[in-house]
């Protein structure tokens, strides 16, 4: 077995033992039931909006899939912050860096034990809003669409955290410094709006409109392509740090 | 790739900034020898490892593994080491059965060979008892155990362990010190330790480094037999002076001890022997006494400080 699947495997299983996890899922879980909830209860009390352009699932895509932004920015710097700054604070690190696997291997299996987690997240959102499909009928490419947004942001955001984690040996530390850099994009987002010559430049840039896109539906590759790009930078940024330690 | 000699380190040299931690460390390790790396805190002891396993590149010099160099080909040398640093690399939040598990994984022992690697690591390191606990809530001296067999659950053909005794108790470190003898017979040990009985209990060969350098290097065999040239003695009424052809001093240590130090070449003993019984000294007992590891330990390493302090 790769090293990286290895290290994906055991990272997994380090966050699903620690209660930080569980109890993320379960204010998670509230904090997503409630807002399907008031989602659910204000379609059922405003039927007229419903028309040909506008149907449950452009529902569960907006006001679901659309808050969840500010709250993925709150929680995953904490997911991510143990990730490196446990593991050097405690001198576990070694472990990883004196075994057989390069750095490439350690950065891509800890971030594949990280998107374990998310998928779980997902799992749970996406049994929430397929479960109107018992009561009506559902365009589900369009919640897939809005669901793989949702992922691969979890992801960007994700890969961001980690490579905090990888500057410091405090978790907490990491955490607000992740929480400050997701701030920094979702101000970029903003910037992309005020105008300026700038502007179409932040609006390329942002993540969050790449998001917007896909939670409407619509499935771009180029969407894709740069949540990938912004990951693979971010995760070269961590290897990059984690080889400057080294020498 | 049967290879004599495992590590063959030349040169290292590792600076912080202005600051030399390690200069111009040459180190040979060959199958089946337990080296003792000796030194004063903070005298290049964990630089030299941490170089010597790949967590830290050396600012010069090489180091080859098992005929791979380090720096070239950085997986496959890393495949013959195992390491137990200071700090046992302990993930605190899971079991033993499954961090070992993960460290054979991680080392690349294939899946259907996994439990069986696990199930010796542990029998070696005494863990059975504790398979299925966290290692957070196991004592330091097991936590210790269990880094321990994290480096040696995939059979590495060097081990290199960094204080492997530091923070345990008399026991403990006893039962360490049996493990790594018995280690010995299948992989070459690199062994750090400020602790001398320690070095002089399981070292095959011991080198002490001071300030980065290495200022003494020799088989612990050899230690013993140069310098086993003094004698002890415990006398019932010894005399105000020895009188014995071959001694050239003697010094007086309170109670009937003394210390004798012969003329170079001369074994004084039986003639020691017989002026005590004709002039009736009492002797109760007499042995040999090599220069200690310890003294040799000292002279290097409080020599070198004096000189420093002149310096300055």
């Amino acid at each position: 077995m790769s090293p990286v699947f290895a290290i994906a495997r055991h990272e997994a299983r380090r966050i699903f033992v620690s209660p930080l996890a569980w109890t993320v899922l379960a204010v998670i879980q509230f904090i997503y039931g409630f807002l399907y909830t008031l989602t659910v209860n204000d379609m059922v009390s405003n039927p007229g909006s419903l028309n040909q352009y506008m149907g449950v699932s452009d529902y569960i895509g907006g006001g679901l899939f659309g808050t969840s932004v500010i709250i993925l920015m709150l929680v995953i710097p904490l997911m991510t912050m143990r990730l490196f700054a446990e593991d050097k604070k405690s001198g576990s690190l070694v472990l990883l860096t004196s075994a057989p696997a390069s750095l490439v291997e350690i950065v891509l299996g800890k971030f594949l034990g990280l998107s374990v987690f998310f998928a779980v997240m997902i799992f749970l959102l996406a049994l929430m809003a397929f479960s109107l499909a018992l009561g009506t009928d559902l365009d589900t490419g369009r919640l897939l669409a809005g669901l793989l947004g949702q992922f691969l942001l979890m992801a960007s955001f994700g890969a961001a955290g980690l490579c905090m984690s990888t500057l410091t040996r405090e978790p907490v530390i990491a955490a607000v410094a992740g929480f400050g850099l997701l701030l920094v994009v979702l101000l970029l987002d903003a910037m992309a709006y005020g105008g300026g010559m700038f502007s179409d430049l932040f609006r390329q840039l942002s993540l969050i409109g790449h998001f917007e896109k896909l939670r409407r539906g619509v499935f771009d590759t180029a969407d894709v392509a740069y949540y990938l790009l912004f990951i693979t930078f971010f995760l070269w940024l961590a290897v990059q740090r984690l080889d400057l330690e080294r020498s | 790739m049967e290879q004599d000699i495992l590590i063959e380190a030349r040169g290292l040299t590792r600076r912080y900034g202005p600051n030399v931690a390690v200069q111009g460390v040459d180190l040979t390790l060959r199958r089946g020898e337990i080296l003792g790396l000796l030194g004063p805190n903070g005298a290049g002891k964990s630089t030299t490892m941490k170089m010597l396993t790949g967590n830290l590149a050396p600012t010069g010099g090489t180091v080859k593994i098992n005929g791979v160099d380090l720096a070239a080909e950085p997986k496959k040398a890393k495949q013959s080491l195992g390491y137990l640093p200071e700090l046992p690399p302990v993930h605190p939040e899971v079991t033993v059965d499954e961090y070992l598990d993960f460290a054979a994984a991680l080392h690349g022992v294939a899946k259907n060979e996994r439990k069986a690697a696990v199930a010796k690591a542990k029998q070696s390191c005494g863990l059975n008892e504790v398979s299925r606990r966290l290692i957070g809530n196991l004592s330091k001296g097991f936590q210790q155990r269990v880094g321990l067999a994290q480096a040696i659950v995939h059979q590495p053909p060097v081990i290199i362990l960094d204080e492997p005794t530091v923070g345990l108790d008399p026991i403990q470190i006893r039962e360490i010190r049996t493990l790594i003898a018995n280690l010995a017979q299948n992989h070459s040990v690199i062994l750090s330790s400020h602790i001398l009985p320690e070095i002089q209990a399981v070292c095959s060969r011991v080198m002490i480094v001071h300030r980065g350098r290495v200022v003494f290097q020799e088989s612990m065999a050899a230690v013993n037999a140069q310098n086993a040239s003094r004698l002890a003695a415990l006398f019932k009424n010894a005399p105000q002076r020895f009188a014995v052809p071959g001694i050239a001093s003697a010094q007086s240590l309170g109670e009937g001890r003394y210390v004798f130090t012969p003329e170079t070449g001369a074994d004084p003993r039986e003639a020691l022997i017989a002026a005590s019984v004709a002039q009736g000294w009492g002797l109760l007992e007499l042995k040999t006494e090599g220069r200690t590891l310890e003294e040799i330990f000292v002279s290097l390493t409080s020599g070198e400080t004096t000189e420093m302090k002149e310096a300055a």
